[in-house]
């Protein structure tokens, strides 16, 4: 029941948020909303994985720079009228989210089956380093792209289109992003309590149970890891729209590691946890950085100190609810 | 003109080859006794090259530049084992990724308050300044040689260290049966600083001869790594035979990619992006031969327990 009032607070605080923000006369953090939404997005994507398949991936920001990327890159060439490739047949540049979104996803979906598929046959420390090292591949690779800004980034000229209506404006693409938020995590929540999720998270507790119930775990493991990649690919489209600018820097290690500090910070297997995580992450980033130029060095030992004794996560202590993950 | 490129980048491969396994072998055996993944092994390495390139630059010697670095890598692992990593054997990996990150975020971020964010740079002694004919016509950095030389000595220290003395017979024993070397009477966490210690001397050593190839600079660690992550998993986790084939491997892949890349695009593309493409698709060599290599064999090329 306190989960239930948790998530219903949190609910309401997003919805009013901009009413709240306007009338306070400070409506340009919306934006800094709408990234925090982006980076919550991820993180529960990251959370299926991590909290509920109880793989350790270091490797998400390869999905969200790529989401970021092929959002970035159909604006690019919608802008100049040129073509992203004219073989084997002509794909041209495009505004509409509608079709430009679904395409960083299945583009993730697809980067995601074929990074899960290698690593998924390895456990452990591997998985960890594997997905890093994988990640890393596909930060170099983007950077060789040289009509793409390299090291650089990529300037988006414009944001994307709605089913033709404009999301310019950082109201449009918050309640754009708070929605997708919003159903991705009903649609997650109601995924794990069902036959998936169980098998999943039964594979995690006990491996070689679930294989002797003849449960599929590979596969298992590859759908969620596929699903993981392919939602946080569309939260770094949302990304590429907020700061109309694609940075390398989404796909770096750096990015990976903050999106596992987000969803420990809220709490493993809890789905909510993970969105609380990255609101909190991005909000210390914000207030530190305003109170010195190092501030990573209080963020660092503050983290340090989060891992070795606060276990747990932020959900717990708001809504008193323990992961199911 | 190609057999000397081909020497010249040999050479240069087996140069990153032993300085991978300085790092790798560290990683490997503290991750096969301890079950310990850390992330801030690269802090360590990062430490030793600007430590080392300080005392250089005030004392004017390069050997006790040297000396200094591996001691700062050793020291600082030593009191990171037991402050923090001692806390972490009972943990899961998880928690042990994201206490080492933090770490890596402290030392960098750290770094950057006591020496600025600027590279700062060593140059190699003045006795190995010169270059070396290593084939008629073929003329070498000495540098370079000399850093082939000590990463060989390591190894050969290492496989000593562990082949031959008690200590070694206990980290071996620690690596396949590590409750039993416990019940046995050994005092296991006086073993386990011992073993960190060691993998933060070679890191530190590792930095400081780094320091006049490339740049000393925050963040160095952090690239050095995650190839120190795909020679690990090539060359299966733990082993430290395995640690030395794969960085060899991962050194001469890398460097060979990187030279002969520029050289076959050249042709296919303008000159002003070929570079950047090939130096870039250079880099993702090595994580293609990690592909393969798990594809084939998943626990690496010298799995632990085969």
């Amino acid at each position: 029941m306190r989960e239930r009032a948790a998530v219903l607070a949190g609910a309401a605080a997003l919805c009013a948020a901009p009413f709240l923000l306007e009338a306070l006369d400070e409506a340009f953090l919306l934006s800094v909303l709408t990234r925090m939404l982006a980076y919550a997005l991820a993180a529960a994507a990251l959370d299926l994985v991590l909290g509920y398949g109880g793989m350790v991936s270091f490797g998400h920001g390869a999905f969200l720079g790529t989401g970021a990327y092929v959002a970035g890159v159909l604006l690019h060439h919608r802008a100049d009228g040129s073509a992203v490739t004219d073989w084997p047949v002509r794909i041209g540049g495009t505004a509409e989210a509608l079709l430009a979104w679904p395409a960083a996803a299945i583009v993730c979906g697809l980067l995601a089956a074929a990074i899960g598929a290698i690593s998924l046959r390895t456990r452990g420390v591997h998985f960890i380093m594997i997905t890093l090292a994988f990640a890393q591949m596909v930060f170099f690779l983007v950077l060789a792209l040289p009509q793409y800004g390299g090291t650089d980034g990529l300037m988006v000229p414009s944001r994307n289109v709605l089913a033709g209506a404009s999301l310019a404006g950082d109201a449009p693409l918050y309640w754009v992003a708070l929605v997708l938020l919003a159903l991705f995590l009903a649609f997650a929540r109601s995924a794990m309590a069902a036959r998936f999720g169980l098998a999943l998270r039964g594979a995690r507790m006990n491996e070689r149970r679930a294989l002797a119930l003849g449960l599929p775990v590979y596969r298992l493991r590859l759908a969620a890891f596929i699903l993981s990649g392919a939602v946080t690919g569309l939260a770094g489209a949302i990304l590429a729209n907020q700061a109309s600018f694609v940075s390398p820097d989404l796909l770096s290690w750096q990015r990976s590691g903050e999106l596992l500090v987000m969803v420990i910070l809220g709490g493993q297997g809890t789905l909510y946890g993970p969105v609380l995580g990255a609101v909190a992450l991005l909000l210390a980033e914000e207030e530190l950085a305003a109170i010195t130029e190092h501030w990573m060095l209080i963020l660092g030992p503050v983290l340090l100190v989060v891992v070795l004794f606060f276990r747990g996560g932020l959900w717990r202590v708001v809504a008193g609810a323990r992961g199911d993950g | 003109m190609t057999a000397l490129l081909l020497v010249e980048q040999t050479l240069n491969g087996l140069q990153l080859g032993v300085m991978l396994f300085m790092i790798a072998a560290g990683l490997t055996l503290i991750f096969g006794i301890m079950d310990v993944i850390n992330l801030a092994h690269g802090s360590l390495y990062m430490a030793g090259a600007f430590v080392g390139a300080t005392v250089t630059a005030r004392t004017g010697s390069f050997a006790l530049g040297v000396v200094a670095g591996a001691a700062a890598g050793a020291l600082i692992a030593l009191l990171l084992e037991l402050t923090v990593i001692r806390r972490l054997y009972a943990r899961d990996h998880l928690d042990q990724v994201l206490a080492t990150y933090a770490l890596i975020l402290t030392f960098n971020e750290g770094v950057k308050v006591l020496w600025g964010p600027a590279p700062i740079f060593l140059s190699a002694p003045p006795l190995l300044s010169g270059t070396v004919e290593v084939l008629p016509g073929v003329p070498y950095p000495a540098y370079r040689l000399a850093v082939i030389g000590a990463g060989l000595a390591a190894a050969l220290f290492l496989g000593w260290l562990i082949g031959r003395t008690r200590a070694g017979m206990l980290i071996r024993a620690g690596t396949t049966h590590r409750e039993t070397v416990e019940a046995l009477g050994v005092d296991i966490g006086l073993l386990f600083a011992l073993v960190f210690a060691v993998g933060g001397g070679l890191a530190g050593l590792a930095g400081v001869m780094a320091g006049p190839v490339l740049a000393v600079q925050v963040g160095m660690g952090e690239q050095i790594l995650i190839l120190a992550f795909v020679v690990i998993v090539v060359g299966g986790l733990g082993s430290v035979r395995g640690a030395l084939a794969g960085a060899l491997l991962v050194g001469l892949t890398d460097t060979w990619a990187r030279a002969l890349l520029p050289v076959l695009l050249r042709g296919a593309l303008p000159p002003s992006s070929a570079d950047q493409v090939a130096a870039n698709l250079g880099s993702v060599a090595v994580y293609l031969l990690m592909a393969v290599v798990l594809a084939v064999r998943p626990q690496g090329l010298f799995p632990r327990h085969a």
